[in-house]
């Protein structure tokens, strides 16, 4: 029997907008395996980065319930959830969404911080998780002072900091060119090969498709098909050679 | 489903963490957050310097040396007149309704930033405590400038009024004359100044802070200023 890590049922969220009532998701169903790379695609406005917040517990269900290793998401109190978002998500977005108050190294180590773990113990982690992704030397840069790719692959070590057994990411390449781009989508799928993390992606980036075990297909606020790797067929072809 | 690992609840922000968050966080938004504490600084000046020079002309005036108050022809025979507790109502809320600005334009901005600290564990608590310690340190060293700047303005105002007699006379301590009114002294209204500053610095950020760490992570990220 599988694994499931996520399970929706009949999820529906619906936005106020002044008289308007806007329905961003009519009733999605969906369950993802551990350690499955999932990329859900759709046009903006598909509804797919509401059931990425969905997903993450960033925003709550009009109607419906989310399960994350069968519990129901709707029954846990604020401190679970937060508890939630700080053990068992990474999340990386689009916009990085850095503290720039805080530098490369700072960003690593809050979620350690909210974690409990001393401050020896989640110094080396950091150094060790930035240096995983690239940036032993720019620990103690401020994000301001780094490249679109370097805050990205920041978030990223930050998303791992205790390590979670899913990573949400939501358009992380959107704001990339394209070599950086890969180099981002390299990174999270050896995450996901080495470490067995469940990686859940919001995009529409065909780059990500290559690598993603299945695709969910958004429409309109709902599943309107879910693909095999194998039964797509991609030609992302060779962008700026290999990519390093 | 197969997983029923219950959902941990370890999740902390000691003390000694949340302050050094909150200096860092000033200490990198320094131009900003000189900004944000000059509103304030302006709003207690404002304030104390009204309020003393008040105390200064009760006190010259106590002292006995009318020939000299020219300013105080239309006070009454005893003590503060309708003009002077006027001046110091519209000074207060002046006060009030800068240093409230100021801390809502502050925390406003940084929605996205409370959304995201959500995102990594924070306790809508920790970000609440956060901005009070934040908004407490502006609101207590910019009341206590803005106090010192008042104070100054007000004696060099008395100067020109009462002449070198500001000084013999210098209502520093609270009294309470016989036939007087009672004065609190610039010590206390230094220190009142202070406190008001501080008080409205934690209540102007904590209420919008508080309100959005309510929010749901994604709505308080995808808040737009």
């Amino acid at each position: 029997m599988a694994d499931i890590v996520v399970k929706t049922e009949d999820v529906v969220k619906e936005y106020r907008m002044g008289s308007n009532i806007l329905r961003a998701l009519d009733g999605i169903n969906i369950e993802i395996e551990r350690g499955e790379y999932i990329s859900l695609m759709g046009p903006s406005g598909s509804g797919k980065s509401t059931l990425f917040n969905m997903i993450g517990a960033l925003d709550r269900p009009t109607e419906g319930q989310v399960y994350i290793d069968g519990q129901n998401m709707s029954h846990l109190s604020q401190r679970q959830i937060a508890a939630f978002r700080c053990h068992r998500v990474g999340y990386i977005f689009q916009s990085y969404n850095l503290l720039h108050v805080r530098s490369a190294h700072g960003n690593v180590t809050l979620p350690m911080i909210f974690a409990g773990i001393p401050e020896k113990q989640r110094n080396e982690k950091a150094e060790g998780l930035l240096d995983m992704v690239g940036l032993g030397d720019r620990m103690y840069h401020l994000p301001d002072e780094l490249s679109g790719g370097q805050r990205q692959r920041v978030a990223i070590a930050r998303a791992l900091a205790n390590d979670p057994s899913i990573i949400l990411a939501d358009e992380p390449t959107a704001n990339l060119d394209t070599i950086t781009g890969r180099e981002i989508i390299d990174l999270i799928k050896r995450l996901n090969e080495k470490q067995g993390v469940t990686v859940i992606s919001a995009t529409h980036d065909l780059k990500m498709l290559d690598v993603s075990d299945r695709i969910v297909d958004i429409r309109d606020g709902l599943v309107e098909r879910v693909r095999n790797r194998d039964e797509i067929d991609i030609e992302v072809g060779e962008v700026g050679g290999d990519g390093h | 489903m197969q997983q029923r690992t219950p959902i941990e609840e370890q999740i902390d922000l000691p003390f000694v963490e949340s302050l050094r968050i909150s200096f860092q966080s000033l200490k990198i938004r320094f131009g900003r957050s000189i900004i944000t504490t000059a509103g304030i600084t302006l709003g207690i000046a404002f304030l104390v310097s009204v309020w003393t020079n008040n105390e200064i002309g009760l006190a010259l005036q106590e002292s006995g040396r009318q020939s000299t108050i020219n300013t105080f022809e239309e006070t009454t025979e005893k003590g503060i007149s309708t003009k002077d507790i006027w001046l110091i109502v519209m000074s207060l809320i002046v006060c009030v309704v800068g240093i409230a600005n100021s801390m809502l334009m502050a925390v406003t901005e940084r929605f996205r930033e409370i959304g995201t600290m959500k995102c990594l564990g924070a306790l809508d608590g920790f970000v609440v405590r956060l901005f009070l310690l934040e908004s407490g340190f502006q609101g207590f060293s910019g009341a206590l400038i803005g106090a010192l700047i008042g104070t100054l303005g007000a004696v060099l105002l008395g100067l020109k009024d009462y002449g070198l007699d500001l000084f013999f006379y210098f209502p520093l301590l609270p009294a309470q004359p016989e036939d007087g009114t009672a004065r609190l002294g610039v010590i206390v209204v230094i220190l009142l100044g202070c406190v008001l500053g501080m008080i409205l610095a934690v209540i102007g950020s904590s209420f919008p802070a508080w309100r959005a760490a309510k929010l749901p992570p994604a709505e308080a990220m995808r808040t737009e200023v």
